[in-house]
């Protein structure tokens, strides 16, 4: 994989070097706000990776840090006049502390599969509860914030603006993961994910590796509400602790590949550019979800390692493709 | 206020009573797939939902009372429950635990964005000639519909505990329960009874979604509501405990009424994801955590 990476790395910075030039052939709006928001959710997505697709720990609520960093910067502009460029270091750090106390509960308790999944979507909701009832965070009514363009706001006049800060998200998320695969860190959360108690067994200190797995998943997500709040100006709890997200973030790595650098983006610019196309035809609601779920299905039960898998398998047919053990059933 | 709140605990508790019973009825169609295919059906929400669906348009297009529909969901449930196991979810997951949470995941953004694309969004509910009609307790008022569904219901959980312990087919879900291999080579066809416990726990949500209809609304989003009450009742009751399930189902009923009476309609929600938090970090087991 690694050596793999390095002889393609002429050809991605070139990649790079097109998506950084691009707004200067693209002139629609339509199609750089589609691009944002493929950068935005393969972004999420990469932070879901991390933890689900290296450590192999399956979170249903990963839009917890997501929402929590959108308050934590929304909160400081509107009631402090904090400018949100520090804001988002804040809502970096209010990202990682959450996945510190979640991930301190729940892996402590020794829980795994399923019950992580749980756990996180009971967090995840537990907060949007707390969002909705308590005073700062604006309640059910929301946060509005104004519009005043400029660096400092991280808000900016044309799209282009917004699609840069995405693309830098982006960036930064894949050099995360780059350097993720070749660090020893990497390779431990690999081993918890292949099995766990031969890489407890082998004096790997997994709880520690996963809590620090799950903070960097926070701090990540954590960026992305500051991203959002300032591009979407309004934030109210559906908004920031919705499933949807939660189930975005899972479904563009699924789909692209787990545990893979390009998984969440290959994901999110296939799923983004089905939904455009369904909702060319067909603009109804529900009906791109509706796709969006029998990919899922078709993807877990015939390309297990997402489409960047299937590419992989093409290529060298020889190698066994049996790399995912067959874990058995975890228990509580 | 406080004493206000108090002099209104006893209706809180039963009105909790009354909602339990339902939502046991719902964990118990989980807590038996858990119990004997050790899966999580994510998509148990998004099924009740169909069946309330079911009944709601029994009711409007045929004028057939919810109460009586449970006669004809229950089974198609039971059979849909089949069919979606034996010739999806069982050759699609191949086993693995993650896959069948995650196809399930898929199974309910499908079933729940097909309602909204064909049922629209609105919230569609269902009156009755006796919805209306109350028992006079002397210090508060229960509608008959709370009433009836509260012992159809029990009714229901009874009927499935007979038929779990007395019939051959119960018999043989236990076997597979307790030890699916020795099931195997005495000749029981494993697939077959995952297939069937499968269709058993989608059977008791077509029961509870005719029971609950009278009393609550349905829209496409009705089953988030209960994904992680019902999740909340079985890790509370113990994975595969039917009375646990029993019971749990009447903690979290109780816990969602008087936590709504006494810390309000936003907040009181809280509750249910606070013990479900606490039950899986402290034990996770639950608090009948046996097998079926």
């Amino acid at each position: 994989m690694m050596s793999n990476f390095r002889s393609h790395l002429s050809f991605l910075l070139l990649g790079a070097l097109g998506l950084i030039i691009l707004p200067y052939f693209i002139t629609s709006r339509f199609y750089i706000d589609v691009l944002t928001l493929i950068f935005f959710t393969a972004y999420l997505g990469q932070s879901w990776n991390i933890l689900g697709g290296y450590a192999g720990q399956f979170s249903f609520g990963g839009v917890m840090f997501f929402g929590t960093g959108a308050y934590v910067s929304s909160i400081l502009l509107t009631t402090f006049g904090f400018p949100p460029i520090f804001g988002i270091f804040l809502a970096i750090l209010g990202g990682a502390i959450l996945g510190l106390i979640v991930g301190y509960m729940s892996f402590r308790s020794g829980l795994r599969g399923s019950y992580f999944a749980l756990i996180t979507l009971a967090f995840a909701e537990l907060l949007r509860v707390l969002a909705n009832s308590v005073e700062f965070t604006g309640g059910g009514v929301g946060l509005f914030l104004t519009y005043a363009p400029g660096l400092s706001n991280l808000q900016f006049e044309s799209p282009v603006g917004f699609y840069y800060f995405a693309l830098i998200l982006m960036f930064i998320s894949i050099a995360i993961v780059y350097w993720l695969e070749s660090s020893r860190f990497g390779a431990q959360l690999v081993a918890i994910r292949e099995n766990e108690d031969a890489a407890e067994a082998l004096g790997i200190d997994t709880l520690r590796c996963k809590i620090y797995a799950i903070m960097i998943m926070g701090a990540m997500g954590g960026a992305a509400g500051t991203f959002y709040s300032q591009k979407y100006l309004y934030l109210d709890p559906p908004i920031a602790y919705s499933i949807h997200l939660s189930v975005e973030m899972l479904l563009v790595t699924i789909v692209g590949g787990m545990g893979t650098i390009f998984g969440p983006l290959v994901g999110a610019f296939v799923l983004h550019t089905v939904n455009e196309i369904a909702r060319h035809f067909i603009d109804t609601p529900g009906l791109s979800l509706i796709v969006y779920g029998l990919i899922l299905i078709i993807i877990i039960g015939y390309l297990p390692n997402g489409l960047i898998g299937a590419f992989k398998k093409k290529e060298k047919k020889s190698e066994s493709s049996s790399l995912d053990k067959n874990q058995s059933r975890e228990e509580p | 206020m406080i004493s206000a709140s108090l002099s209104m605990l006893p209706a809180a508790i039963i009105n909790g009573l009354m909602y339990g019973a339902i939502y046991a009825l719902v964990a118990l169609g989980l807590t038996l797939i858990y119990g004997v295919l050790h899966i999580i059906n994510f998509a148990h929400g998004a099924m009740l939902m169909l069946a309330l669906y079911a009944a709601f348009f029994l009711f409007h297009l045929f004028s057939i009372d919810p109460y009586f529909s449970i006669l004809i969901v229950t089974p198609c449930a039971g059979i849909f429950g089949y069919i979606i196991y034996r010739y999806g979810i069982g050759p699609l997951a191949k086993g693995k635990d993650q896959n069948i949470l995650l196809i399930t995941l898929g199974l309910s953004i499908i079933i729940e964005n097909s309602a909204l694309f064909f049922f629209s969004g609105d919230q569609q509910t269902v009156n009755l000639s006796y919805g209306f009609e109350a028992f006079d307790l002397g210090f508060m008022y229960l509608s008959y519909p709370k009433v009836i569904s509260f012992f159809a219901a029990l009714f229901m959980c009874a009927v499935l505990w007979a038929a779990m312990s007395l019939t051959d087919m119960g018999r043989a879900i236990r076997a597979v329960a307790k030890e699916r291999q020795g099931a195997r080579l005495v000749g029981i066809n494993v697939e077959h009874i995952f297939a069937v416990t499968f269709g058993i726990g989608i059977a008791c949500l077509g029961a509870a979604g005719c029971m609950m209809l009278p009393i609550f609304y349905v829209d496409p989003y009705t089953g988030n509501i209960f994904v992680l009450v019902a999740f909340t009742i079985v890790v509370l009751g113990g994975m595969g405990s039917v009375v646990g399930a029993l019971v749990g189902g009447f903690i979290i009923g109780i816990t969602e009424s008087v936590g709504g009476l006494l810390l309000g309609e936003s907040l009181g929600q809280i509750g249910i994801s606070l013990i479900f938090i606490l039950i899986l970090i402290f034990r996770p087991t639950g608090l009948f955590g046996s097998k079926v």
